[in-house]
């Protein structure tokens, strides 16, 4: 292949799916502890799960909240696509489908904002 | 062959948890309207098999899919290589499993 055909793999949109892919999962991985230590809360100290639950209610907190649920849908729908591209043959229109991956978890974490606020 | 099984458990585990990701998304936007409240979550939890069940398993699979996840990332993007990878790994694993276990615990008291 000469140079002047030769695209890079870097900047095409399933590269950024896949590099999306990849820091969502780290950001949900970061997440997850805290997520669970919360809940363990209701074990040891409920008072104090019920005032982290009020922290809830702050807009920016919602906004992040917003985000988590984004990066979950993005991860899901994604990996779903990934699974596909691996396992299934390779005629599937995948820019496609990594776009209608953004889409469905848009809708879904915009449905999940507007039932928060 | 450790990287087959490895692949192998963690797009096993991400078969596992796509019906689970799914339903968490769509408990989530049910249980945010109107607020959160610990009564409200554990009014639901409480004591219900189906729950320990369905968060049970997802802790399990997010374990092991997280850990091996995050083992390929740091193989790829870092020269971190061999025993020290593999206990990385291993602590993710293990720190996921117990944390979650032990939340699930005590949102459905069984």
């Amino acid at each position: 292949m000469s140079a002047a055909t030769r695209r890079p793999v870097r900047g095409h949109a399933l590269w950024y799916a896949h590099i999306i892919h990849r820091v969502s999962g780290i950001a949900l991985e970061l997440f997850l502890p805290l997520h669970f230590w919360v809940l363990s809360l209701a074990l040891t100290d409920a008072a104090r799960l019920d005032s982290f639950l009020a922290f809830t209610e702050l807009p920016f907190v919602k906004v992040a909240e917003f985000g988590l649920v984004f990066l979950l849908a993005i991860h899901l729908f994604g990996g779903m696509r990934l699974m596909a591209l691996e396992w299934l043959p390779w005629k599937a229109p995948h820019k496609t489908l990594a776009a209608g991956a953004l889409a469905i978890s848009a809708f879904v974490s915009g449905l999940f904002f507007l039932q928060a606020i | 062959m450790l990287d087959f099984r490895l692949y192998m458990a963690q797009r096993l585990s991400a078969l596992i948890m796509a019906p689970l990701v799914i339903g968490h998304l769509a408990v989530m936007i049910y249980a945010v309207r109107g607020g959160l409240s610990a009564g409200e979550i554990l009014g639901r939890t409480h004591g219900s098999l189906f729950w320990t069940l369905f968060y049970g398993g997802f802790v399990v699979a997010v374990s092991v899919h997280a850990a091996i996840g995050l083992r390929t990332i740091i193989s790829e993007w870092t020269r971190l290589r061999g025993a020290m990878l593999n206990g990385l790994a291993m602590v993710v694993f293990a720190v996921l499993l117990v944390m979650g276990g032990r939340a699930v615990l005590a949102v459905t008291m069984l």
